[in-house]
């Protein structure tokens, strides 16, 4: 699924237009336990949370997030604008709350890409 | 890069990025490159009795749009296609260039910076300038075309540089020759520093991105050094010193710290079981992950702690055998980087 439609799906909003460009995001995850990004999502995901604080951005950093979706109306601080630019990691932010957007999301064909909990993969 | 770390951390205060002003590539251009770095210097000159058609005659043939006019030397005016345009509407073609020529010239000094150049630009319309030499002899001239050519060819350098620089630091395992080599890179962390949490990982993962380790490798270490970079500022009394030693078959990765050290081992390995504060986990750690996760990462793992003293946690990532350090091919760049 393009970024561009899953920033649709969100109505949300680009908050580094700067280093923005579409791409192809290969599936998804969805959690404001950033261990759990780090334990257990694959590389090239969009991370929905509901966590707003610089740690996202430098988990996404270190799991190789490509885009983090920021939900329940969470606007992110100007500090972790700046530095998701410096990592060219496209944040957004939307209103929608996070079982709405996992929903559409995945209604709309976008994939899971974490891990099966008991250690099988999807 | 590791200088300036060195020197950031060895004050034992962090520079955050937002701190150093930010000044792009090409405005350092162009105070770094000087006029005569860009100018063109072969020159058309007339002098002050040639006439208006010889101007003419002079354009056509070397398609420019205006020349320096020179009398003993030295600069006494220019001459340009719209002053030929007004010698034509007089009809007065066979007039000297010095009734029609801009007498008074700007000019530039051939060592200042393009950035004067592009200052005298802005303020005066004109189109050309005169480049003269300390005595004031004409050694150039300059266009706008020609700063952005001249700046062009400097971004070109820096690129092949930088294009250097990667080769050489993907290529330095194979480079040097020794028994044993190793790299190590070390980070000082402050406790409850959750602003600058992630930081020295940031700055391990792009080291050894460039030092040409693959993608997987890298988030592997980077999401290893991470947890335990967290875990020294969530829990560590004073901090500590986060150690990364690269080799070519395998990276060694270590934190230590003061105290307070884990009275037991036994839980604190236990999936879901945490002494994180409110504030830890408001961050979206602490719950009980940190070492589990880091388990998963590494190939081996070992703590020894004792409680008022300190913890020391080793952790070892092995190259698999196909796997070694080298430059990535051109086109699939880490994301991230």
């Amino acid at each position: 699924m393009k970024l561009s439609e899953i920033v649709q799906h969100a109505k949300g909003e680009i908050l580094n237009p700067s280093i923005y460009r579409d791409c192809e995001i290969i599936g998804g995850c969805g959690a404001d336990l950033m261990s759990d990004v780090l334990t257990g999502v694959k590389s090239g995901a969009v991370l929905l949370t509901g966590l707003c604080n610089l740690q996202v951005i430098r988990t996404a950093e270190m799991a190789d997030v490509h885009a983090v979706v920021f939900l329940r109306g969470k606007r992110p601080t100007p500090e972790m604008i700046e530095l998701a630019t410096e990592k060219s990691i496209p944040i957004i932010s939307s209103d929608m709350g996070m079982f709405q957007l996992c929903g559409r999301l995945y209604k709309a064909g976008l994939h899971s890409l974490e891990s099966n909990w008991k250690g099988l993969h999807e | 890069m590791s200088s300036t770390l060195q020197e950031l951390y060895g004050k034992g205060h962090i520079v955050a990025d937002s701190d150093v002003p930010e000044i792009n590539r090409i405005e350092e251009l162009s105070y770094d490159l000087k006029t005569q770095d860009v100018m063109s210097r072969e020159l058309k000159c007339l002098a002050p009795i040639d006439t208006m058609r010889t101007v003419f005659e002079l354009m056509r043939e070397s398609h420019i749009s205006g020349a320096p006019v020179v009398e003993n030397n030295s600069l006494i005016g220019i001459i340009s296609q719209e002053d030929l345009m007004h010698a034509f509407a007089d009809g007065d073609q066979n007039a000297p260039i010095s009734k029609y020529m801009t007498a008074n010239v700007i000019t530039v000094k051939s060592y200042e910076p393009v950035v004067k150049a592009l200052e005298i630009f802005a303020r005066t319309k004109i189109g050309r300038l005169p480049v003269v030499d300390e005595n004031n002899n004409l050694v150039g001239m300059l266009t706008k075309g020609d700063i952005t050519r001249g700046v062009l060819i400097a971004i070109q350098k820096d690129y092949q540089e930088e294009e250097i620089r990667r080769y050489r630091a993907s290529h330095l395992f194979e480079d040097i020759i020794s028994d044993r080599t190793s790299l190590i890179l070390r980070y000082k962390i402050k406790p409850r520093d959750f602003t600058n949490g992630g930081q020295a990982s940031s700055y391990i993962k792009r080291a050894l991105l460039r030092l040409g380790a693959s993608p997987q490798l890298a988030r592997q270490c980077g999401i290893a050094v991470y947890e335990a970079e967290m875990n020294l500022i969530i829990h560590s009394n004073n901090g500590g010193v986060l150690r990364i030693q690269v080799e070519p078959r395998r990276i060694l990765m270590q934190t230590s710290d003061d105290g307070p050290g884990i009275p037991d081992l036994q839980k604190a390995l236990q999936p879901g079981w945490s002494t994180a504060s409110e504030l830890a986990r408001s961050m979206g750690f602490g719950a009980g992950m940190g070492l589990v996760n880091i388990q998963r990462c590494v190939n081996k793992m070992e703590i020894e702690s004792t409680p008022g003293k300190g913890t020391k946690l080793f952790m070892e990532i092995h190259l698999r055998p196909d796997e070694k350090f080298k430059a990535p091919p051109e086109s699939s760049e880490a994301p991230g980087v």
